[in-house]
């Protein structure tokens, strides 16, 4: 486990399907639904709390999008931080578990 | 428009199925006066068979599900068939007469995280509840439940069925429903059984007393908004489509046929011959429902209401013709309005016919 990772895993709370590219996502506590544009709804179709976000970034977003990494994984952070505040994800220093959306 | 129905407008543009109901049994331990459904068992799908079509409903796209029946807790495997769903990440709505739910079955839905829970309730007082039912105790036993579902925090809506013999107790259920924290719904709706018997539609509440219910603000909203005459329609209005059935929605039932709605009783085919997607996309009917526009309507294209209608293709089916009007909406427009419609207007009525011959849902026949 390198060090610093940060694991991410979907809350078993949600209810998500991709639609044309675009992840929607309806947090099952407070019924809010949101959409995620195509980069953040590849970090959360990759959040399965095994994979370090830093490989997310590096393999999956940098890899299908064309972007500069550094700013790539700080825009990821700041997503994920979002997220986590919001009860979307779950965020750790040590691998988790997750569902997998289709 | 808000975020949701920019998405449901995107799927159904794109032609994603979105939304499904699927009844996952008939059978019931009510027997509610006023059911279509055959209740007997002709061969429902198997656990196994059930979690494959979530799994292809999953990969064909769907977000919104619900389940419902019969009722839904007489299967044994609902909650592993539950389970699977929520694994799949669906938005899971179910609907029960809540009768089989005790503390434990409302602390699982808890967890499986459901997103909303519909319960039948048909009046405030129990003698008459009980006698739609034919369930005894069957309000006490339903009021008891939502009790337990709201204690874990559950969202409840209670659908209230309103029919001739409960008509004057609407605001008895809706003063109960925001007792118990619940939502509230009224449906004046009902449809012939199965077997083609219209007898249950001399239940239906009679037109002449639709005015009090459509000019009511508790039960309507801005009554202005609600019963506003129709405006003449845009060229756009005449190229738009009746409603989601077909387009983003369908229904399955507890043999595995599809159809475009569960009040839409047109065979589109049956899921244990075909993979779902097969049917969604390439069965002529869904692609025949698809394909009418209101510029294709027989009557409605030339009436007045055809841009604020609540025309349902399905009871149009069920009338004689998916492209042709239905009564009971007719009936709605009319009543909410005060405007006669085209179909009144051609048959030369002052008043909209009442009871319209119908047929109902009937099981394909699957080759065993």
């Amino acid at each position: 486990m390198p060090e610093n990772s940060i694991y991410i895993a979907r809350s078993s709370a949600l209810a998500a399907r991709a639609l044309a590219g675009e992840m929607m996502v309806m947090n099952a506590a407070d019924s809010t639904f949101f959409t995620m544009n195509e980069v953040a709804t590849v970090i959360f179709q990759a959040a399965d709390g095994r994979t370090p976000l830093q490989e997310i970034v590096r393999d999956r977003v940098c890899e299908q999008f064309d972007v500069d990494p550094q700013q790539a994984q700080a825009d990821a952070e700041q997503f994920v931080a979002e997220l986590s505040s919001h009860g979307i994800l779950l965020v750790s220093n040590r691998p988790l578990t997750a569902e997998a959306p289709r | 428009m808000t975020l949701m129905t920019e998405m449901g407008q995107k799927a159904f543009n794109l032609g994603v199925p979105i939304a499904v109901h699927m009844d996952v049994t008939y059978r019931c331990n009510e027997r509610c006066v006023h059911c279509y459904l055959d209740h007997d068992d002709h061969g429902e799908m198997t656990t196994a068979e059930i979690k494959d079509v979530l799994d292809q409903l999953a990969e064909a796209g769907v977000f919104f599900l619900t389940f419902s029946g019969g009722e839904v807790f007489t299967r044994r495997d609902f909650f592993e068939i539950l389970e699977h769903a929520r694994r799949l990440m669906f938005n899971v709505k179910i609907k029960t007469n809540a009768v089989m739910i005790h503390e434990e079955e409302a602390r699982r839905l808890r967890q499986l995280d459901v997103d909303t829970i519909q319960i039948s309730v048909y009046s405030h007082r129990p003698e008459v509840h009980d006698a739609i039912t034919k369930l005894p105790h069957s309000l006490e036993r339903t009021i008891k439940s939502i009790r337990f579902l709201r204690q874990q925090g559950l969202r409840v809506t209670i659908a209230n069925v309103m029919m001739t013999v409960n008509s004057s107790d609407h605001l008895g259920v809706k003063k109960l429903a925001a007792e118990l924290g619940a939502h509230y719904t009224l449906d004046p709706t009902i449809t012939p059984m199965m077997d083609g018997d219209t007898s249950v539609l001399s239940l239906r509440i009679p037109g002449e007393e639709l005015p009090e219910i459509f000019h009511n603000p508790d039960l309507v909203g801005s009554q202005e908004e609600f019963c506003a005459p129709p405006k003449p329609p845009s060229k756009e209005d005449l190229e738009g489509y009746s409603c989601s059935a077909g387009h983003s929605y369908c229904y399955i039932s507890p043999y595995g046929d599809v159809f475009p709605c569960v009040q839409f009783p047109l065979p589109t085919g049956n899921i244990r011959q075909q993979k779902f997607l097969d049917i969604w996309n390439f069965s002529p009917q869904m692609k025949e429902v698809r394909s009418i526009q209101a510029k294709d309507l027989t009557v409605c294209s030339s009436c007045s209401h055809v841009s604020s209608c609540s025309r349902c293709p399905g009871l149009a089916y069920m009338e004689g013709s998916m492209r042709g009007p239905s009564t009971a909406d007719c009936e709605k427009s009319f009543y909410r309005t005060g405007v006669p419609t085209a179909n009144m207007l051609q048959q030369g009525l002052s008043k909209p016919r009442t009871t319209a011959p119908l047929i109902q849902i009937r099981p394909i026949a699957v080759p065993a």
